[in-house]
């Protein structure tokens, strides 16, 4: 039996069923029931391909240990997340890391995604290929939904050599001018006084880039600076009206605070699709039963 | 018989429609049938019931309940440019035409966003970002003709994709008209949207899904550096093997597209851009970014290409020569109508290590029905598109061409590849669906379907082979003049 056969027959078909990565937002859209039968999707490694550009890989591996493999090789995966974190529960909980900016959202990452439906079927989401469009696009429902509709066994994602070097800078610039300064920075951040910028690239093009930051007042720095807990979503475009303490990923809409943001308003025909979702893809409400992707906004998910 | 329902003047759906709309933008006589029975793919056959143009949101949503209360179908359309017949109409629907919503509603550059109504003409968009410092990444070769609402619904590609992905990647929000008639947003400018990603799900559903009539884009950044190169062989196989050679050694050109000595020779005779007319295959590759980067990755791409057997490579200089060097392959099907009055263009991606052997079955497949084939495509990503050119006068050219494309689909499945990179599955390809996914895969499709148009509505019988027919559909026609891939 493969080991996406046996992660089907453990999930079954029936009675209520959750399935743990590292539980690292496990949290996230409410806590799971506690009848629910707790299942581990497979860990490691299946494949990497370097000239494809593609990596094949249990759900449950660990973020690090799917970095160490590709790091080998001098390729990486847009997938960032606390120690611990796994693939399958990074994919599910739609959570991107700093990079966003420039890597673009988690979502993008995913080619293909071979995952276990609430009857129990393997079902192949996606293509095989990094360029794809015969279908409907499964996998992007799957990203985000927290184990809702079905559970990631296994997946292909896209990969992407690894940057030369990366460098953190910090200093007091305000955002609109470090954005102008510097050309698709893969993360910048803003704490209302502070800018930090990570430059990633060719060794020429990160010493110039921080030359023309330096000019802004801007330094090297160790990292980002630490987060808060809770993630807020704004539109990108309000980061100047922001009060309080706080960090924020400019050009992003993530702002990091202490403090659980207010559940966010959805339109009524967006929660009406959003319900027969559920309904088509887990019509007894078994996966993942007490999470819910339209109240995962409120909870704290701690920084990647 | 067939008992008809095609709409006629004076009909009660047409008069609702012309109360909702206006007289002169709603058209049911038998030209307007005829136009809009055809989108630029090879099928013919589609049905009109009634063709409508409507300008407002509101205006959208009246056409789509006008449909329901008639018991009518709808299939949105916008340039006509699809190539898998996604937009050609089954069974007398109400056709819902975009292309008068064509304005560009808002741009904001410091936010790197811009809305836009979906009959925006894709090249109209980025020449209205000129001086801006941002363009729209997606760029399909129809590009000049084709709509941002087509680019949602097919999840268009282009060159560039190769960097900077599909549409899906750059689009934000949608305002949709559901097949309900109800109006929503999904996704928004906020990074995360609350829930289930429906506008993920929505772009690239091929107009079965809804009608998006308000678009938000995410913009990029024009890069600082751009390098252009041509670079030509003796032999496709070290063609392909360059390419390989590139991705493996942990570079991701903006483009990389290939063209074989048919598709060389035509462009050379049509637009002299310079290539080898005795090469067997050219590259084109462009790098972009930082200068810095640009620099060492051109030297690096210059010493494979040495490495992999290329003749030549050269650099372009200068915009102007950039511009040749691509125009040769932007207008590459319009060359080709030099060759064969027709062409069937086909669309599958394959793993990009294994080019060489794939083109090499294609040759031997095309060989063996006694046809041409000229391949022109984006290698850097493995999408292939062989063009099966011909001349449809010929007695029993059609059947060749159908059992030729059939084991073009089958050979790049079997490969490891997927069936459509950029068109789409719409009418063409649902005889290969199951090449690709198994029935519990499809039923899993259909149900997203069903969370959108539970009662299939929205452009019916397209993409999953649920059974649902289209009457009077056949097979192959000549082509359209100025199809593009």
């Amino acid at each position: 039996m493969t080991r996406l056969a046996a992660f089907a027959d453990e999930i079954g078909a029936t009675e209520p069923v959750s399935v743990a990565g590292g539980r690292t937002k496990w949290d996230l859209g409410g806590a799971v029931d506690p009848a629910a039968r707790i299942v581990h999707a497979p860990s490691g490694v299946v494949d990497h391909d370097p000239a494809e550009m593609i990596v094949v890989v249990g759900a449950g591996t660990p973020l690090h240990e799917l970095d160490e493999v590709l790091a080998a090789r001098g390729q990486m995966v847009t997938l960032d997340g606390p120690p611990g974190a796994t693939v399958g529960g990074t994919l599910m909980s739609g959570i991107s890391g700093l990079r966003r900016r420039t890597h673009g959202p988690v979502r993008n990452a995913l080619l293909q995604a071979d995952y276990v439906s609430a009857d129990g079927t393997v079902i192949t989401a996606g293509g095989p290929t990094v360029k794809n469009v015969s279908g409907y696009d499964l996998c992007r429902l799957l990203v985000g939904s927290l184990g809702t509709i079905g559970f990631v066994g296994e997946v292909r994602l896209r990969t992407r050599p690894r940057p030369e070097v990366s460098r953190w800078c910090s200093g007091p610039a305000r955002p609109h001018d470090v954005d102008a300064t510097v050309f698709r920075p893969a993360a910048q951040l803003w704490d209302g006084t502070t800018s930090w910028v990570l430059l990633e690239g060719y060794q020429t093009d990160v010493d110039d880039q921080a030359a023309a930051l330096s000019g802004l007042g801007l330094g090297s720095a160790d990292g980002p600076p630490v987060l808060p807990p809770h993630r807020h979503v704004i539109d990108p475009r309000h980061i100047d009206g922001l009060d309080g303490a706080f960090v924020a990923e400019v050009g992003v809409g993530i702002v990091h605070r202490h403090d659980s943001p207010q559940p966010r308003a959805v339109d009524p025909h967006m929660l009406e699709l959003g319900r027969r979702v559920k309904a088509e893809f887990d019509p007894t409400g078994r996966c993942n039963p007490g999470r819910d992707p339209y109240r995962s906004a409120a909870a704290a998910v701690p920084p990647p | 018989m067939r008992w008809s329902r095609r709409a006629t003047p004076g009909e009660p759906l047409v008069d609702q429609l012309k109360a909702a709309l206006a007289d002169d933008r709603v058209q049911a006589g038998e030209g307007a049938k005829q136009l809009f029975s055809r989108d630029a793919s090879v099928i013919v056959g589609g049905r009109v019931g009634v063709v409508c143009f409507p300008e407002t949101t509101a205006e959208v949503q009246a056409c789509v309940c006008a449909a329901r209360r008639h018991g009518r179908a709808f299939v949105a359309r916008g340039a006509g440019t699809g190539l898998a017949g996604g937009a050609v109409p089954c069974d007398d629907p109400v056709v819902i035409v975009t292309t008068r919503m064509n304005r560009i509603l808002e741009v904001d550059v410091d936010a790197r966003v811009a809305w836009v109504e979906p009959g925006v003409v894709n090249l109209d968009l980025t020449r209205h970002l000129a001086g801006t410092g941002l363009h729209f990444a997606p760029d399909p070769s129809s590009q000049q003709s084709c709509t941002i609402g087509g680019n949602i619904a097919n999840n268009s590609g282009g060159p560039h994709c190769l960097a900077y992905g599909v549409t899906t990647e750059h689009v934000l929000a949608l305002e949709v008209v559901l097949p309900s008639g109800e109006v929503t947003v999904l996704g928004g400018l906020e990074p995360d949207a609350v829930g289930y990603d429906l506008r993920g799900a929505f772009v690239g559903g091929e107009g079965t899904l809804g009608i998006a009539t308000r678009i938000a884009l995410r913009l990029t950044d024009n890069p600082p550096a751009i390098r252009t190169m041509l670079v030509d062989f003796a032999e496709v196989a070290d063609a392909g093997a360059l390419v390989s050679a590139i991705i493996g050694a942990g570079i991701v050109p903006a483009a990389i597209e290939m063209m074989d000595r048919r598709c060389i020779e035509a462009v050379e005779a049509y637009v002299h851009a310079g290539y080898p007319t005795d090469a067997a295959a050219v590259l084109i590759v462009e790098l972009d970014g930082l200068p810095g980067g640009v620099a060492h990755e051109t030297a690096i791409v210059e010493e494979l290409a040495a490495e992999n057997n290329a003749r030549t490579v050269r650099v372009a200089q200068d915009d102007a020569e950039r511009t040749l060097i691509w125009k040769g392959r932007k207008t590459a099907f319009g060359a080709i109508a030099r060759i064969k009055p027709n062409y069937y263009l086909h669309d599958t991606v394959i793993p990009r290590t294994k080019l060489v052997e794939v083109l090499e079955s294609v040759y031997e497949i095309v060989d063996r029905y006694d046809l041409i084939v000229v391949n022109v495509f984006h290698a850097g990503d493995g999408n292939l598109h062989p063009l099966l050119v011909f001349d449809q006068r010929e007695p029993g050219v059609l059947e060749r061409v159908h059992r030729a494309g059939a084991e073009i689909v089958e050979t790049s499945m079997a490969a490891g590849g997927a069936l459509s990179g950029e068109h789409g599955i719409g009418l063409e390809k649902l005889k290969f669906m199951h090449l690709m996914f198994s029935p519990d895969d499809l039923d899993a499709q259909a149900r997203l379907r069903a969370v959108f148009d539970p009662e299939l509505v929205a452009n019916p019988a397209k993409v999953l082979p649920s059974g649902a027919s289209c009457g009077d559909i056949q097979g192959l026609a000549k082509m359209p003049d100025g199809a593009w891939v």
